[in-house]
């Protein structure tokens, strides 16, 4: 293991990054989804590395990574549930369309 | 140059390029090939890390299941949406400042932090990482009530997602 623990945490900081990009640049709903998906893997990139570097006898990094894991699992789920049914009733899937409740 | 740090830099010019092509393609379909692309990355990153059960679970949960119902949720969805315009917003150029203003912020805050460039803990000799998480997912005085908790959380978000999506008549 002769990789600097930078290394993945400037990967991750620049993962981060493209998927906020996304999540601000882009129109379509689904696409803003897939856009917090990389930035929640930023995340866990980052816990699995201080776990590796910094307590690998402790499993804290690992049990925060998998529950990162069942939080975006539900995320995911929700996200698109939201937006199919969105889109059957209003047939867009634009997030500047969605806007009945946009005060 | 070690060969770990060259397989190391492949991975995250994969990721990296992957991730650009998924917030920049017009095509939804191929963004949601190239986030499978970006998570397989994340995946080797993992195994390098010496969380082989992590890798595993990245593979069957987020590319066998999460990328697979993005997939599902593009063609339930795309009629309206195929090449119908630009796909990003007018704005974008901010977008874009905000994002290389946060990562220039965070790039910097980790240079500057003390011992950000150690060299990885010493696994102990014989340390068996799958059982010990496996262990501690499992045992009152570690994890076991937010590992409940974030089942309940599940169940309840997938029941919800059902309600939500199912066509009522």
């Amino acid at each position: 293991m002769s990789i600097p623990l930078s290394w993945y945490l400037i990967l991750s900081a620049a993962l981060f990054s493209i998927g906020l990009f996304g999540v601000l640049a882009r129109k379509n709903a689904i696409a803003i989804l897939l856009g917090v998906e990389l930035m929640l893997n930023a995340v866990n990139v980052n816990l699995v590395a201080f776990w590796r570097y910094l307590e690998p006898a402790k499993m804290a990094g690992q049990v925060f990574a998998i529950i990162v894991f069942a939080v975006a699992a539900a995320e995911v789920a929700v996200g698109l549930a939201l937006i199919i049914s969105v889109y059957r009733r209003r047939k867009t899937v634009i997030a500047d369309e969605i806007d009945l409740m946009k005060w | 140059m070690t060969p770990v740090q060259i397989i190391f830099l492949l991975c995250a010019a994969l990721i990296l390029a992957s991730a650009l092509m998924v917030v920049t393609t017009r095509n939804l379909i191929h963004a949601a090939l190239w986030l499978v692309a970006a998570l397989f990355g994340v995946a080797m990153l993992y195994a390098i890390l010496d969380a082989g059960f992590l890798a595993v679970v990245q593979v069957v949960v987020y590319i066998g299941a999460i990328a697979i119902l993005f997939i599902f949720a593009v063609m339930l969805t795309r009629r309206e949406m195929r090449d119908r315009g630009p796909q990003l917003r007018k704005d974008w150029w901010l977008a874009a400042l905000l994002s290389l203003l946060v990562f220039a912020g965070l790039a910097f805050l980790l240079v500057t932090q003390p011992g950000v460039n150690r060299s990885a803990a010493v696994m102990p000799e014989g340390l068996d990482t799958l059982g010990k998480l496996g262990a501690a997912l499992v045992s009152p005085d570690a994890y076991v009530l937010p590992f409940e908790v974030a089942s309940v959380l599940l169940l309840a978000a997938l029941i919800g997602a059902v309600y939500v999506a199912a066509s009522k008549k």
